[in-house]
């Protein structure tokens, strides 16, 4: 199931004119947001499909705009987005993709500054839903509606075991998680969504994991 | 949880009580939340409804294309005049669904039921039934629980977006959730919001997403006029006893695999239908002529 809330359906409130194109996009803006953790010096957006073909009528641009500046799909400075990304020195390049894409609803984010870059796809599946599909390279799925942990780590044995015992030990229950590698023994990314909010000192104690390179938490 | 719409009544059924309220005791289980926090979440998005309707109806609204903004003021004049053929429930309908699209093109504030290219026909309705039915508060939080339960189903089995399934995954499937609504709310029972779902939703069946210039303003305003008058129509159908011959269940189905084999061109991309009309061209260019003019 796909989307278990009514307020899935009977919601978001949102800033017009469209969930999928507007709310939507700015939902995965501000996914791409958090997961930077600070305020980028430049943001890439790459639009495929309807995106591609509609991002301007849509207000898409302004929206996942206004998503990487932290703002949530009711607030109406998403509607001054690009000029208040230009105040605050952050850099935008858009670029309209020809590839075919799985989804037709997809962006590709690449959020960064002098310290680091992060790059992220996401899609739009409608009535402002959206899932975040890819991650510096990483297959995975996120909804954006539960609070997240994204781990990197190496791909070795007991690494799951290990971050599962801090869960356990903190209380914290595992909604959804998965693992992937982009080969066999090198860094490898685990996904868990989890029930409630994860306490810092979690993060702290699953990052002096010596088998972990970056635990980054999302979605709070 | 229910999967289905015949699981959603038999539910309703089982239990001797209202779709609305099988959908409120879901959303507790899966969330872990009081009824009165989901209540009150309801309640807060009635209320953006509200003042979309509002302020639809009563401020000269304009979208920034140009293409839309007025029309609902336009409705409600003539519906006030007494000379509406169709009669004046309908046209508050119609007018206060075009006021919420009015408003959301305009960028303003509104609810997505199920979509934002499609919010106007659960409140249009609502917002009509109000001054005929003169539901208690309660009722209407009721009505939008209910709604969503029908537009739970179709997003779940089928789709809910423009991109993916054409227009008739949003407005038709925003009219079907109007129309079961409708009928809860008029007193029928579960079985009848099936039936009145099944009726409003064959009648939006390949109804393709070609929006003019990829905004969401024509024709999608007119589109929420129209859901908003079907839903009506598919309730009182429902009401009087007209069974669908296709269960519900299985015009979602089609609905969905419509959408499927429904070309690119006509699924939200600008490329076909209206979109692709000479007038269609023409307007895109004037609107994005001036804007790139503008940058």
């Amino acid at each position: 199931m796909k989307y278990k809330s009514v307020f899935d359906i009977i919601g978001p409130v949102m800033i017009g004119p469209s969930s999928s194109h507007t709310a939507g996009a700015a939902r995965i803006g501000r996914v791409a947001r958090d997961l930077f953790g600070r305020k980028p010096s430049y943001a890439h957006i790459s639009f495929y499909g309807s995106f591609a073909k509609t991002y301007r009528g849509h207000g898409t641009d302004v929206a996942i705009v206004g998503g990487i500046l932290d703002f949530d799909t009711f607030d109406t400075r998403i509607v001054d987005a690009l000029s208040l990304a230009k105040e605050q020195n952050i850099e935008i390049k858009m670029t309209e993709e020809d590839a075919v894409t799985d989804h037709p609803n997809t962006a590709r984010i690449v959020l960064g500054d002098e310290n680091g870059k992060i790059e992220l796809v996401g899609i739009s599946i409608g009535g402002g839903k959206i899932e975040i599909t890819e991650l510096n390279g990483f297959d995975l799925q996120l909804s954006g509606e539960h609070p997240a942990l994204l781990i990197v780590h190496n791909d070795r044995y007991g690494a799951i075991a290990g971050v599962a015992n801090v869960l356990a030990k903190h209380q914290i229950n595992i909604g959804h998680m998965r693992v992937s590698r982009k080969e066999k023994g090198q860094e490898a990314l685990m996904i868990i969504e989890v029930d409630q909010n994860v306490d810092p000192v979690l993060v702290e104690e699953i990052e002096a994991l010596p088998i972990v390179q970056q635990v980054v938490k999302i979605n709070e | 949880m229910f999967r289905n719409v015949a699981e959603l009544v038999e539910l309703a059924e089982a239990k001797n009580c209202k779709i609305s309220d099988i959908m409120i005791e879901q959303e507790m289980e899966i969330t872990g939340r009081t009824r009165d926090e989901i209540v009150s979440q309801m309640d807060r998005n009635l209320k953006v409804m509200e003042e979309a309707v509002e302020r639809g109806i009563t401020q000269d609204v304009k979208s920034h294309s140009g293409l839309t903004g007025g029309d609902a003021i336009l409705l409600q004049n003539y519906m006030k005049s007494g000379k509406s053929l169709s009669g004046e429930f309908m046209m508050d309908a119609v007018s206060k669904a075009i006021a919420t699209n009015e408003v959301n093109a305009a960028m303003g504030t509104i609810c997505a039921t199920p979509t934002a290219g499609s919010a106007g026909v659960v409140p249009g309705v609502l917002f009509a039934l109000r001054e005929k039915l003169n539901p208690s508060r309660e009722q209407m939080i009721a009505f939008l629980f209910a709604s969503g339960a029908f537009g739970f189903v179709v997003a779940n089995n089928a789709s809910i977006s423009g991109a993916a399934g054409g227009c008739q995954a949003e407005v038709g499937s925003a009219t079907g959730m109007a129309a079961a609504a409708v009928v809860e709310l008029a007193g029928g029972t579960p079985s009848q919001s099936a039936e009145a779902m099944a009726i409003a939703l064959k009648n939006m069946l390949g109804l393709v997403c070609d929006p003019v210039a990829g905004l969401v303003e024509v024709p999608c305003v007119k589109r929420n006029a129209m859901g908003a008058s079907n839903a009506i129509v598919a309730a009182d159908m429902a009401l009087a006893g007209i069974k669908s011959k296709i269960p519900c269940d299985e015009v979602i189905d089609a609905m969905y695999k419509i959408g499927q084999t429904m070309p690119t061109a006509l699924k939200e991309t600008a490329q076909g239908g209206l979109a692709a009309t000479p007038t269609g061209r023409e307007l895109e260019a004037k609107i994005f002529g001036i804007a790139l003019n503008k940058k």
